[in-house]
C-alpha cells in the first residue's frame, strides 16, 4: 500500500515528524514501510514559468519563440509545443537545471534564436507518458515558485507492508487511524474544494430498488450483500485539477480523468474500491449483479484484456450484457471516455472469499480485488459514495439524480466479542484495569458497550469485522496499542519439556564430528534433480529443470565436485547429510529416508615437502565407510564386495555394499565411473558412498570395558599363498574361526605378486597376535595354533603357506 | 711383495674407510672419501678386486663375496653420513620456519554452525530438538495451523505440492502439531529442517532453505515469558549489548503476533563501536488457541509461543555473505573458511 505522508497528515491534523518517524510509528504497530520515495524527487530545480506572449519561430514552422515570466525576469525560450497559450502557467526547467534521466538544461540558440531553458511536457518530468504537449497547469500560480511546492508533488510516498488480516489498513483514513491510535490525535477527512454539503437521499430496498430513471437488482444475495448506485448527469471528463493529481501521485498513483480519478481516490482515501460507468453505453435503464449466463463465456476488461467468464463468476450487467466482473476490474465496454456525459457511481460490497476465487481463476489481482478479498469495511459504504459524489460534482460539475439507490439484501449487523479482564493477565502476563483496557480499545473503533462481573462486552467496528471475532483478537489489540515494548522481558521459572532430543539429530551430530574430523567439508543441497535421479515429481515446480525430489546425494555431491573442479577446486572432499525421497502408493506423502553420503577426489594428504603426493584410492574410501558404518550399525553388518548390483554412478567393477543385520543392503561405495562425470581431463579418480540411516536410531548398548592384558603376547607371520579365486576376506575369515581363543588379533601387513610367485597368485602376509588373559602362552602352544590354522587353510580353500 | 691376503686387506679397507667416512665434516670431503675407497676406476676397493685373478681359484668366491660385504656396509656408512650432514644442526641449520606437515582440514556448513549455535543456546534454555516430514499435508502445513486456503494469508507462501493435499512444507510450523499429537505438555522443543518455497534463486531467494521452527506449551505461559526468552536468547546470540524489539505482526497460527528485530553494537578493529540498523530475525508469537485445540489441547488450560527463524539470513547477516546461493554452491574455497 502507497501512502502519502501529506495526505497522512491532512487526515491526522496532529500529526508529527516526517517520513521517517511516521515509518517508525507504523513499523510499531504492526505495518512496517519497506520504502521511502518521493514524487518530486528529481525535480527540485523546476519552477513556475507563465508564458507572456508565443509568436511563431521565424526559421521554424513546428517552433514558437515565448516570452516567459520566471518570477525574476522575462527570458525567452523555443518551444516545440503544438499549443502555448498567453498567460498560461507551465513546469519550466530554468538554464542548470537537471531532468530526470540526467539531462541538464544549457542555454542554447535553436535555429537562431536564443532559448533560456526549456517548457517540460509531464513525461519530461517522469509524470505521465503524455509528450504531446508541455504541461499546462490548472490553477493559480506564481511564476518563480518551485514546481513541486506549487502543485503539491513535496510529498512523501511510504510503501507500507499491509499483512493479510488488516484489509482496513489498505486507505489512508485506515492507517491514520493507527497513527492516532498511538496518541497522535483525531482524524479529519481533508475538504474538498469547490463543494457544498448536499441533503443526501436514498431510497433503500431489496433485492431490487429503483424510480423510473434507474434501478438496481441484487440476484445473488451471498455473493453481493448490498450495492449503491448514483446516477450524475451531464459531466464534463477533463484532467483532475493539480491538487488531485498531486494526491494520487503522492499516494503512488497516476491520474487519468476526474471521474476515474475521483474513484482512485476514494478507494485511496477510505479504502472502498469505487467504479464509474459512461451511463450512455448501459443497456436499458438498470443494473443486476448476477452470475455470468451459460452463453457468457468472454469479456473485455478495460484494459483490452478478454478474458473467460464462467457461471460462478459474479458480473455486473446491464439488461442485456455483462459490464464488469464483480469485485474485480470493469469492462472496456462502459468505460468512462472524453464523450462520457452522464455517469453510474457503484459503491459495492463483494464477498472475500468468491472475489478471491474469481480473480484467482482469471489470473489477476487489481486494488478493487485486493481489497474487497481482504475485507471492505460494510458500515463505511454511504459514506464513500457520498465522497465520491462530491469530488465529481466538485471536479467534472453535473448534477446527481435523486435519491442515491440503496439496494441492501443483507443488511449488515455488527457483533459483540467478550473480553474476561482476567483471561488478558492469563495470556500477557500482566494485570490489566477495565477501564485502561477500553481506553486502549476505544481510538481503534472498538466501543465497550458494558462490563458484567469482570467481562467486557465489545462492539467491533465494521471495517475490523474480519479479522477481529474471538476474545484473543481483542487481547492482541490491547497488547498492540499498550505496546509491546512495554511488557517486562524477565525470564520467569520454567518446567522441563516432556520432550526427549530426537536421537537423529544426535547421530547427525555424531557423523557430522567423524567426518570433519576425516578431512571432509559438509555441504547443504537442495533437494531438487531432474528426471532420473528421482521418483517423486513436485506437481507445480517454478522451472522445469528441476521438478523431482531425489532418491539419492550422490548425484548432488557429484555436481558440487564438478563446480568445485571448473573453478580450479581440484582436492575436493564433500558429505551431506540429507533427506531421500521415495514414491509411496497414490496420494501418500513420499517415504522419506535420512541418507549421509561423502565424495572424495584429488589427494589424499596436503602436499608437504617431505612426501611424495598420493592420490584417494578404494582403501581410503573403504575404511571411511567401515568407520562410518561401525558408528551408526554397529557390529551387525557386512561388507561385501563382487557382484555388487551398484547404484548407476558406481563402477560395478570397483564397488562395495554395506548390508545390515536383516540383510537390507543400506549403502554403497565405490569408483564413481568416467560416464557419470563431466569432469576436467587432469581430474583423479572420484570416490563415493551413500548409505541410509535409521529414522529413530536407538541409543546402541553400553560399551563394556575389556581389561587390559597382563601377560606378554606372541605374534607370527603367514605369507599365504592365495589362488585368484580365494579372497583375503574368506582367508581372514578361516584364520579368525581355527586359530583357536587365543587370537588376539590378525592383520594383512603386505600383498606381493610377481617374480617367485606362480602366476595368477597372490602373496598376502598376515600377521597373527595371540595373547592370553591368563597366563604367558608357550611358544609351543602358539606352534601348535599356527599348524591348525595351516591344515584348515590348505583342505578348506586349498591355501599354502608361502615357502 | 708377500703372498697378498685379500681378506685381510678388506677388513683393513673396510676400518680405514669407515672411519674416514665418520671424520668427513662436509658434502665435499664425505665424496672424497666416497671416491677414494669406492670409485669405480681409482677407489682401492676396486684395486683390490682387479687383483682377483691372482688369487687362488678356489679362494675367489670368498673374496668376492667379502668384498660385496665391505662394500654394501661402506655404502651404507657414506649415506647415513651424508643424512647426517644434510640434517640441520641445532645451532645453525634447523629451519622451522619450514611448513609442518599437515593433514587435511574439513569443517561443518556455516548453516550447520549458525543452527548449532542456535540450537546450543536453546538447550541451554531448556529446549530439545524434534522433527517432522518434509513432505506434508495440506491440513499439518496450513489448516492445522488456522490457515484456511482460501484466506489471502496463504498466499504469502507459495507453496509446491506433489499431488492433491500433499505438499512440501512451506515452513517448519508442521512441526509444531505432529510434536503435540505425539507429547504432552509442557513441550519446548525446537525444530531445524528444509522448507520448501515456490521461488526462483536469487540473491535472498531460495527454493529450499532451513528454518528453525520453537515451540513452548504448558499452563501459565504469558507474553511475558515468550519475550524474555526470546530476548534471552538474541542477548546470549549477539551479545550482551544488543537490543530486542518486538514489532506487532500477523501470523495465522499465533495471537499476538510478533517480528523480533534485533539492533547491534559492533566493535570495530580501533576499539570504537556503532550501531546497526535494526535487522529482522524471526516471526513468533503466542500460539493461536484454535490451533491448541486442533492438536486435542484445551486452550484455556493452556496457552504457549512459536517462532520461526531462517538461519541461513542469520549466518548472512552475521559473515557478511552477500548471496544466498553462495551457500548452495559449496565452493571449498568458501567452506574453509568456516573451517575453523
Amino acid at each position: 500500500m502507497n501512502v502519502s505522508t501529506k495526505w497522512l497528515i491532512d487526515l491526522v491534523p496532529g500529526l508529527a515528524g516526517g517520513p521517517e518517524e511516521i515509518s517508525e510509528h507504523l513499523a510499531l504497530r504492526g505495518a512496517p514501510v519497506d520504502d521511502i520515495t518521493s514524487p518530486g524527487r528529481d525535480l527540485s530545480d523546476i519552477i513556475i514559468g507563465r508564458v507572456i506572449r508565443a509568436r511563431q519561430h521565424p526559421n521554424a514552422d513546428r517552433l514558437r519563440v515565448c516570452e516567459v515570466d520566471n518570477g525574476e525576469e522575462t527570458v525567452q525560450i523555443v518551444c516545440g509545443a503544438p499549443v502555448v497559450k498567453d498567460g498560461a502557467c507551465y513546469p519550466l526547467a530554468p538554464v542548470g537545471s537537471i531532468l530526470p534521466g540526467d539531462f541538464k538544461i544549457k542555454r542554447s540558440k535553436i535555429r537562431g534564436e536564443v532559448s533560456h531553458g526549456m517548457l517540460c511536457s509531464a513525461k519530461e518530468l517522469g509524470l505521465g507518458d503524455d509528450h504531446s504537449g508541455i504541461m499546462e497547469l490548472v490553477g493559480d500560480f506564481t511564476p518563480g515558485e518551485s514546481f513541486i511546492d506549487a502543485v503539491g508533488l513535496n510529498d512523501f510516498t511510504l510503501d507500507v507492508e499491509v499483512t493479510a488480516n488488516r484489509g482496513d489498513l489498505l486507505s489512508h483514513v485506515g492507517i491514520a487511524r493507527e497513527l492516532a491510535a498511538s496518541g497522535e490525535g483525531h482524524i479529519e477527512l481533508p475538504e474538498i474544494p469547490d463543494v457544498s454539503d448536499l441533503p443526501f437521499e436514498y431510497q433503500t430496498g431489496a433485492p431490487e430498488v429503483g424510480h423510473a430513471g434507474f434501478s438496481v437488482r441484487i440476484e445473488d444475495e451471498n455473493l453481493c450483500h448490498r450495492y449503491i448506485g448514483a446516477v450524475i448527469r451531464g459531466v464534463s471528463v477533463k484532467s483532475s485539477p493539480e491538487w488531485l493529481q498531486a494526491r494520487l501521485r503522492g499516494a503512488g498513483a497516476r491520474p487519468v480523468n476526474n471521474i476515474v480519478d475521483a474513484t482512485n481516490y476514494v478507494l485511496l482515501e477510505l479504502g472502498q474500491p469505487m467504479h464509474a460507468f459512461d451511463l450512455a453505453e448501459l443497456r436499458g435503464q438498470s443494473v443486476i449483479v448476477r452470475g455470468a449466463s451459460q452463453k457468457e463465456t468472454e469479456f473485455v476488461t478495460l484494459d483490452g484484456e478478454t478474458r473467460p467468464i464462467s457461471t460462478d463468476m459474479l458480473m455486473i450487467c446491464d439488461e442485456e450484457v455483462p459490464v464488469a466482473i464483480a469485485g474485480v476490474m470493469g469492462g472496456n465496454n462502459s468505460e468512462v471516455s472524453d464523450r462520457t456525459v452522464d455517469i453510474l457511481l457503484e459503491c459495492a460490497l463483494f464477498d472475500p472469499k468468491a472475489t478471491r476465487t474469481t480473480r484467482r481463476k482469471l489470473g489477476m489481482s487489481t486494488d478493487a480485488s485486493y481489497r474487497y478479498e481482504r475485507g471492505v469495511d460494510p458500515e463505511g459504504l454511504r459514506s464513500a459514495m457520498e465522497r465520491c459524489i462530491h469530488l465529481v460534482l466538485s471536479t467534472a460539475g453535473g448534477e446527481l439524480e435523486w435519491p442515491i439507490l440503496d439496494c441492501n439484501p443483507v443488511p449488515f449487523e455488527s457483533s459483540t466479542v467478550e473480553l474476561r479482564v482476567s483471561r488478558i493477565e492469563k495470556l500477557l502476563g500482566i494485570p490489566f484495569e477495565a477501564g485502561y483496557v477500553g481506553d486502549l480499545l476505544a481510538p481503534l473503533g472498538f466501543a465497550v458497550e458494558k462490563e458484567t462481573d469482570g467481562v467486557l462486552h465489545v462492539r467491533v467496528p465494521g471495517f475490523r469485522s474480519y479479522d477481529v471475532t474471538r476474545e484473543v483478537d481483542l487481547i492482541e489489540e490491547v497488547a498492540r496499542t499498550h505496546g509491546f515494548d512495554n511488557f517486562p522481558d524477565t525470564l520467569g521459572p520454567q518446567r522441563a519439556s516432556s520432550v526427549a532430543d530426537h536421537p537423529l539429530f544426535q547421530l547427525e551430530d555424531r557423523l557430522r564430528a567423524v567426518l570433519v574430523g576425516h578431512g571432509m567439508f559438509e555441504v547443504q543441497t537442495p533437494a531438487f534433480c531432474p528426471e532420473g535421479e528421482g521418483d517423486v515429481e513436485v506437481s507445480n515446480p517454478l522451472t522445469t529443470v528441476e521438478p523431482f525430489l531425489r532418491s539419492s546425494l550422490m548425484p548432488s555431491l557429484l555436481r558440487r565436485v564438478e563446480y568445485n573442479m571448473a573453478r580450479g577446486n581440484r582436492d575436493v572432499r564433500l558429505f551431506e547429510l540429507g533427506t531421500s525421497f521415495h514414491k509411496r502408493g497414490s496420494g501418500e506423502p513420499p517415504l522419506e529416508e535420512p541418507h549421509l553420503a561423502g565424495i572424495l577426489t584429488g589427494r589424499r594428504e596436503p602436499p608437504h615437502w617431505s612426501r611424495e603426493d598420493e592420490e584417494f584410492s578404494m582403501w581410503d574410501l573403504k575404511a571411511l565407510v567401515v568407520d562410518i558404518v561401525g558408528r551408526v550399525y554397529g557390529e551387525e553388518v557386512r561388507i561385501e564386495s563382487g557382484g555388487v548390483k551398484c547404484p548407476t554412478l558406481l563402477d560395478d567393477d570397483m564397488c562395495i555394499c554395506v548390508r545390515e543385520g536383516s540383510g537390507d543392503i543400506v549403502g554403497y561405495a565405490g569408483r564413481v565411473t568416467d560416464e557419470a562425470s563431466d569432469l576436467p581431463v587432469w581430474a583423479g579418480d572420484v570416490w563415493s558412498f551413500e548409505l541410509a540411516l535409521p529414522r529413530n536410531p536407538s541409543k546402541g548398548t553400553d560399551v563394556v570395558v575389556t581389561p587390559l592384558p597382563q601377560f606378554p603376547a606372541s605374534e607370527r607371520d603367514l605369507a599365504l599363498l592365495l589362488p585368484s579365486a580365494v579372497t583375503s576376506g574368506e582367508v581372514a575369515e578361516l584364520i579368525r574361526g581355527s586359530a583357536g581363543p587365543d587370537l588376539e588379533a590378525l592383520e594383512v601387513f603386505d600383498l606381493y605378486v610377481g617374480e617367485g610367485i606362480p602366476a595368477g597368485v597372490r602373496s598376502v602376509a598376515f600377521r597373527l597376535r595371540f595373547r592370553s588373559i591368563r597366563k604367558t602362552l608357550k611358544d609351543k602352544q602358539v606352534d601348535k595354533n599356527m599348524s591348525a590354522v595351516l591344515k584348515r587353510l590348505e583342505e578348506d580353500l586349498g591355501v599354502e603357506a608361502r615357502a | 711383495m708377500s703372498e697378498s691376503n685379500p681378506i685381510a686387506d678388506l677388513q683393513a679397507l673396510e676400518k680405514e674407510a669407515l672411519a674416514a667416512v665418520k671424520s668427513a665434516q662436509d658434502r665435499e670431503s664425505l665424496e672424497a672419501v666416497r671416491v677414494m675407497y669406492l670409485g669405480r676406476s681409482e677407489g682401492r676397493l676396486s684395486a683390490i678386486l682387479r687383483g682377483l685373478p691372482q688369487v687362488p681359484e678356489e679362494r675367489r668366491p670368498e673374496v668376492g663375496k667379502s668384498a660385496n660385504s665391505v662394500k654394501e656396509r661402506v655404502s651404507n656408512a657414506l649415506e647415513a653420513r651424508q643424512l647426517e650432514l644434510a640434517a640441520p644442526s641445532a645451532e645453525s641449520e634447523l629451519d622451522l620456519t619450514m611448513p609442518g606437515r599437515s593433514r587435511w582440514r574439513g569443517g561443518l556448513h556455516p548453516i550447520t554452525q549458525a543452527v548449532d549455535e542456535i540450537w546450543h543456546i536453546f538447550r541451554d534454555l531448556g529446549f530439545a530438538r524434534a522433527r517432522g516430514p518434509e513432505a506434508d499435508t495440506v491440513w499439518y502445513n496450513f489448516e492445522a495451523l488456522n490457515t484456511p486456503l482460501d484466506h489471502p494469508a496463504a498466499d504469502e507462501q507459495d507453496t509446491l505440492y506433489l499431488v492433491d493435499s500433499v505438499l512440501l512444507r512451506s515452513h517448519t510450523s508442521p512441526v509444531q502439531m505432529r510434536t503435540m499429537e505425539a507429547n504432552e505438555p509442557p513441550i519446548r522443543i525446537i525444530a531445524p529442517g528444509w522448507v520448501y518455497r515456490r521461488d526462483t534463486y536469487d540473491a535472498t531467494h531460495t527454493p529450499a532453505f532451513m528454518q528453525i521452527e520453537g515451540l513452548v506449551i504448558d499452563e501459565g505461559i504469558t507474553f511475558v515469558d515468550f519475550k524474555a526468552t526470546l530476548a534471552e536468547f538474541a542477548r546470549r546470540y549477539w551479545g550482551p549489548d544488543t537490543q530486542v524489539r518486538f514489532r506487532p505482526s500477523y501470523f495465522p497460527f499465533t495471537e499476538p503476533s510478533a517480528e523480533v528485530d534485533v539492533k547491534r553494537i559492533i566493535t570495530r578493529p580501533d576499539g570504537t563501536q556503532y550501531e546497526t540498523e535494526w535487522l529482522e530475525i524471526m516471526g513468533s508469537g503466542m500460539v493461536d488457541p484454535n490451533v491448541i485445540a486442533n492438536a486435542g489441547y484445551d486452550p484455556e488450560r493452556y496457552t504457549g509461543w512459536a517462532f520461526g527463524m531462517g538461519p541461513g539470513r542469520i549466518a548472512m547477516l552475521k559473515h557478511g555473505v552477500q548471496d544466498l546461493r553462495t551457500f548452495f554452491e559449496n565452493d571449498i574455497r568458501f567452506l574453509e573458511q568456516f573451517a575453523r
